[in-house]
């Protein structure tokens, strides 16, 4: 079963020459103790646009989404082959500090975490302070402005001094969009951002998606497939580690080539 | 799968002794509760004891004066003593959390190889370290050395022993640290040791602290290290590098007289001695772990109220 899956083969329908890629991910296999996570995937993502990734539980997304900003390799036992290029440059390049590449790439988590101790303010501003900007004038308005983006700004301009943790867990969710947004970053990776919240603060969260999509490249992890279809351009299946079949989002939920992708759609598995 | 009757067995089994539970919820609740109040009541007795006994001794002229001759009329005070003490837990606190809490970063962050768990070991060995060696080592290397007794010998002593403590208390809160937070800091592309320093750091202050604060209490109690270091004297310290008092030592002397008045000066330095622990103790809590003005604003409150 697996050798005709891998068989099939992974076109992006649409494509034209004079389409621009932001990210490239080429043969991308990630494991971590000794589990294969990620076997040999490849992705093309598209500038302002939004690509989800799909599939069951243990599938690869996660791990594929944390090898596309080098977060993987801070995992134990964490093997990784393959490149990711950005504009065209790797990643994983020994030239290149995987730093100063995290900064172009922003990433939410599944679980909203902003940092315990801090207020909203700081939350948003540490990225930058800690990066090294030290004009009180540029990160007030970078704040502000990430808080207009991640639409937070309105529930809580009136206290940016109250800790981070007092907000309810959708506020949370989208006060580390802000964090993330707040170094400028060029791609924005999310990892089932929604997954912990409830309708009306997912609701929200993917308004916003529409929003960034303007200017950001988003790759967005999702097990909700309703999601997918809501917020998504694109979208790669992945099941048992394997990118089974990436395409336009309506023709992989509408009309999909692989006979697996159209039962997960479907929802007879998952 | 568990079967129908199975399942009504089981629900069955659930009803049972609802009464004996409800006696046995409550006999271990009491049993809690009498082992805190086991727990409490000798400390209180210990207080109230030392306060009882060295009331009398208390002055102005107690917490400042040198002590007097020995058995004369004026049994003078501890004021040596006490600054000795406070000079003391500085110094070696000065020495002993930088070096104690780096360690502890090391040991939580960096540690997970041969190299960290054998420093690991040896840490623990050396808390475990009677502290008198730890005086004679000191006296060995230091005062031998430099040919005096002194406060800089007497505070190495000390921050040996508050190193461990300090190294093991730091690692434990730095590992409670979740990595979702570590890994949201990397994400920002904030470099590790940033991301230690700043973030971790301030995740971990609250057993940080209690760390730090368990090391000093320890610390200021010594007495054993403090007979080989700094000896002890009855003038105020002028220099680092002479002899010095401090109060576990001063304690240890004035008991040890054949005078009623010197074995009240005895308990009313020991009960300076624990009062100095408990301010410390609470200053720096309400210095590092309040919540940014709540408890100034339970101070409002209070003076509203009157």
């Amino acid at each position: 079963m697996m050798e005709t899956m891998t068989k099939v083969p992974l076109k992006d329908n649409n494509s034209t020459e004079d389409v621009k890629y932001k990210l490239i991910a080429e043969n991308i296999s990630a494991s971590y103790d000794g589990i294969v996570a990620v076997k040999n995937v490849s992705m093309k993502f598209r500038d302002r646009a939004v690509t989800a990734l799909i599939g069951p539980s243990g599938c690869g997304k996660t791990t594929f989404l944390r090898c596309l900003n080098r977060m993987h390799e801070l995992t134990k036992n964490a093997t990784l082959t393959g490149k990711v290029l950005l504009d065209g440059e790797d990643l994983y390049s020994n030239k290149v500090d995987p730093i100063i590449n995290r900064r172009k790439i922003g990433m939410v988590f599944q679980k909203p975490n902003p940092f315990p101790t801090m207020s909203i303010y700081d939350n948003v501003a540490c990225g930058l302070k800690l990066n090294g900007v030290k004009d009180k004038k540029i990160i007030d308005e970078v704040v502000e402005g990430c808080l207009k983006m991640a639409s937070l700004w309105n529930e809580v301009k009136g206290d940016l001094k109250k800790p981070g943790m007092s907000l309810s867990g959708g506020q949370q969710q989208r006060l580390c969009i802000a964090r993330a947004l707040a170094i400028q970053p060029e791609v924005l990776l999310m990892d089932e951002p929604a997954s912990a919240l409830d309708p009306i603060a997912t609701q929200k969260i993917e308004e916003m998606i529409q929003e960034l999509k303007k200017e950001y490249t988003i790759i967005i992890v999702t097990h909700n497939m309703q999601q997918a279809t809501r917020v998504s351009d694109y979208t790669g299946f992945m099941y048992l580690g394997d990118l089974v079949e990436f395409g336009e989002t309506k023709q992989i939920f509408e009309n999909p080539r692989n006979e697996i992708t159209a039962k997960y759609v479907q929802g007879q598995f998952g | 799968m568990i079967t129908v009757e199975q399942r009504t067995e089981f629900r069955k089994h659930f009803r049972y002794n609802v009464g004996r539970r409800l006696v046995l919820d409550k006999v271990v609740k009491c049993l809690v509760f009498i082992c805190v109040l086991v727990a409490i009541v000798p400390l209180i007795a210990i207080l109230v004891n030392v306060f009882s006994n060295g009331a009398a001794a208390l002055s102005w002229n107690f917490l400042t004066q040198v002590p007097g001759a020995v058995g004369s009329d004026d049994p003078g005070g501890i004021g040596p003593a006490i600054q000795g003490t406070l000079i003391l837990i500085g110094l070696s606190s000065l020495i002993g959390v930088p070096i104690g809490v780096m360690g502890g970063i090391f040991l939580s962050e960096y540690g997970n190889n041969r190299y960290g768990r054998t420093v690991r070991f040896f840490n623990d060995v050396l808390a475990e370290f009677p502290t008198i060696v730890i005086g004679v080592f000191t006296f060995v290397l230091i005062v031998l050395t430099f040919g005096d007794f002194s406060i800089w010998a007497g505070s190495f002593a000390l921050s040996i022993i508050m190193l461990p403590i300090i190294m093991r208390t730091t690692e434990e809160s730095l590992k409670l640290v979740p990595v979702t937070y570590r890994e949201a800091g990397y994400a920002l592309g904030i470099r590790r040791w940033k991301v230690v320093f700043t973030i971790v750091l301030s995740g971990a202050r609250g057993g940080l602290v209690t760390g730090i604060l368990l090391s000093v209490a320890r610390i200021a109690g010594e007495t054993a290290p403090l007979v080989f270091t700094i000896l002890g004297s009855s003038q105020f310290v002028q220099d680092l590098g002479g002899p010095a008092d401090a109060l576990p030592l001063r304690i240890w002397r004035l008991s040890s007289l054949p005078y009623d008045s010197a074995v009240t000066q005895g308990w009313g330095a020991a009960f300076i001695l624990i009062i100095i622990v408990l301010s410390i103790n609470i200053g720096v809590r309400y210095l590092f772990l309040r919540k940014k003005g709540q408890t100034l604003l339970k101070f409002k409150k209070l003076g509203s109220v009157s």
